[in-house]
């Protein structure tokens, strides 16, 4: 069963491209949202038990070597959830036909590959499935072909290369010691091997590939640039799944189940995610452009995932997958609220903006659920993975970690209540007066996102904790 | 075994001096054939450690088939005037100036670095048979790359069919 997350979305793509081209240019876009609100349902029925995973039996020759446990489960139902929003998105901003078309295909692709990352079991399947979306992300982002565009495609593409030569020569290095690529026998190897400089060197490399993939401070330039240049349904899947599958969740998925938990691992991953959450707090700050603001808030909150990883207990381990989850969630909210922005005003530049929650009061409500979820206020879901994230730090004897955090929290309220007065409080302004709400299709994406952030926060909490905790 | 190590040595320096020209190099067609010739030399020294899937891999796959799609693409793009390739070339050659310097450092600094050399590889299966490696053990890197390369072929209709249209 688990080998069809990955085959169907290609089967589908190879249907597509079969002839017919103008019937299946009509089709593409309502085949692709079904496809992921399909796998979001299946997924989030799996994870509450409604059905087993494995119960349905596969030929051998779609028997791969793939597994699934609650964090796959996690990015398999964020990867549907995302890409359903995407497609939505993505109404508004490609147009229908050829362009809409391709678009489609490779999200389709991308899709695959992220969820070939949440099912691998082994280092070099990991490794192919994230070229696969580093790819196909590089298209997205210059799809619309204009300059800035291109330039932040170019800086992810130099950085996210630089990034595989680490992951290679490092997986390499392991299969020199280990002599098995997967993760049982690396892991066994690795515990037992003599080459103890040798594996501490691997170990760095691909700590710093998944750093640089998830645009982690220091290794952060390529970030911002690549998510405002894009066009608004890609900045959706980048901050919403794309840089979180192939940086963040790879980089849990092998310290968890590979490299295991060591000190200097612990202090690289503590230092590294308190660095990011200070640095993109103090970013955020400065920037004017919604979507700037927006990429370096992703920064500093991919920070408190990786401090959260970095605790090494399993508070810190759920904390760090239930902040991955939150994340995905109000960050693609705030970028769907910047999207619907963009078309209803024609800037992102915020001090041109002012007093819209009278006229786009969907808008204005939602995004302020996600800047207050965001912040870590109650009872909405960011407050509770911030709050796991800062008991985790202090029952660990964290404490100036656990103190950062907070104080990084209030930066965070600062910022999100900044954003949300020059953007939405206020009198409007005249050259905004004929302003209307966005599209339905932007309304339903905000009103989703917002009901998943509201009731993750007021109803599940513990469920979800005890779900990622087994 | 001298000759042997000299000789590799030396396959290593071409090795290093055809990926420097694949760099440096001021037309794009000459950079995807520079890529080609460096995947060949590459082909040598893997043939000379007697890895011969991948020798036959690199030839095929990274000698060839990449060389192909590289110029496939470049014949969709627009050639650069004379006077923006002198540009590029002088921009290009104050960026990659201190690579060779950087080579010797590194080169200087990791043979002061004492690593245990004494690896107890498996055997490679692949001796035995290359298709039960690819197709039951690697099989999902296989599909991986499948979707890699479609990757690749959508990227190109993406970013150069609708320019050449324009």
């Amino acid at each position: 069963m688990l080998s069809f997350f990955i085959t169907t979305p290609l089967i589908v793509l190879m249907i597509l491209n079969l002839p017919f081209r103008s019937l299946m240019k009509r089709i593409v876009f309502v085949v692709g949202l079904s496809l992921a609100l399909i796998q979001a349902v299946l997924v989030a029925l799996a994870i509450f038990g409604f059905w087993d995973i494995y119960s349905i039996p596969v030929s051998p020759m779609l028997r791969f070597n793939i597994g699934v446990d609650n964090l796959s489960l996690l990015l398999l139902l964020c990867n549907g959830m995302v890409v359903f929003i995407t497609m939505l998105v993505s109404r508004s901003f490609i147009e229908e036909g050829e362009k809409r078309f391709n678009f489609t295909s490779l999200l389709l692709l991308s899709f695959a590959g992220v969820n070939g990352i949440a099912l691998a079991r082994d280092i070099f399947s990991l490794y192919v499935f994230i070229e696969v979306v580093s790819i196909s992300s590089f298209i997205l982002i210059c799809f619309n072909k204009d300059r800035d565009a291109f330039e932040g495609a170019f800086k992810y593409i130099i950085l996210s290369a630089i990034a595989t030569i680490f992951m290679l020569t490092s997986i390499a290095l392991i299969f020199l010691v280990s002599g098995d690529m997967s993760f049982e026998a690396v892991r066994a190897a690795l515990d037992n091997s003599a080459h103890t400089s040798l594996v501490l060197m691997a170990i760095g490399l691909f700590l710093c590939g998944f750093f640089i993939k998830a645009g982690v401070v220091p290794f952060h330039g390529w970030l911002a640039d690549a998510y405002t240049s894009a066009s608004a349904p890609v900045s959706v899947y980048l901050a919403g799944v794309s840089t979180k599958a192939v940086g963040v969740y790879a980089l849990i998925r092998i310290v968890v189940t590979v490299f295991g938990f060591d000190t200097p691992i612990n202090k690289v991953l503590l230092f590294a995610g308190a660095l990011s959450v200070v640095v993109g707090a103090i970013a955020t700050l400065t920037q004017t452009d919604f979507k700037r603001m927006l990429a370096y808030s992703s920064i500093s909150q991919i920070g408190y995932i990786v401090l959260a990883l970095g605790i090494a207990t399993p508070l810190g381990i759920a904390a760090a997958a239930f902040h991955f989850f939150n994340h995905a969630v109000f960050k693609s909210l705030l970028f769907v609220n910047a999207a619907t922005l963009e078309i209803a005003t024609g800037t992102r530049e915020m001090d041109k903006l002012g007093g819209l929650a009278q006229r786009m009061p969907v808008t204005g409500v939602t995004s302020a659920l996600a800047c207050l979820s965001i912040a870590g206020v109650p009872p909405l879901a960011g407050f509770w993975s911030k709050l796991l994230i800062i008991i985790a730090l202090w029952s660990s004897a964290h404490y100036n970690y656990a103190l950062i955090a907070a104080l990084a929290s209030l930066l965070t309220l600062g910022y999100m209540l900044l954003l949300q007065r020059k953007v939405f409080f206020g009198s409007v302004g005249d050259h905004l007066a004929r302003i209307k709400e966005g599209e339905w299709n932007l309304i339903i994406c905000a009103i989703i996102l917002a009901a998943v952030t509201v009731g993750v926060g007021v109803l599940f909490p513990f469920n979800l904790c005890k779900l990622i905790i087994r | 075994m001298q000759i042997n190590y000299t000789l590799n040595l030396f396959i290593l320096v071409i090795l290093v001096a055809a990926g420097l020209w694949t760099v440096m190099t001021r037309s794009l067609i000459r950079s995807a054939i520079g890529l080609a010739l460096t995947s060949v030399i590459l082909t040598l020294l893997m043939f000379r450690f007697d890895s011969w899937l991948v020798t036959v891999f690199e030839l095929s796959v990274c000698a060839g088939l990449i060389s192909v799609i590289f110029i496939s693409t470049i014949s969709l793009t627009e050639p650069l005037t004379k006077s923006e390739v002198l540009k590029h070339m002088k921009a290009r050659l104050a960026r990659f100036i201190y690579l060779p310097l950087l080579i010797l450092v590194v080169g200087v600094g990791l043979s002061f670095i004492k690593v245990n050399l004494n690896f107890q590889l498996p055997v490679a299966e692949i001796e035995a048979d290359a298709r039960k490696v690819l197709w039951n053990m690697r099989d999902l890197d296989l599909l991986g790359q499948v979707v890699i390369i479609m990757t690749g072929i959508f990227g190109v209709i993406v970013l150069f069919r609708e320019m050449r249209r324009k």
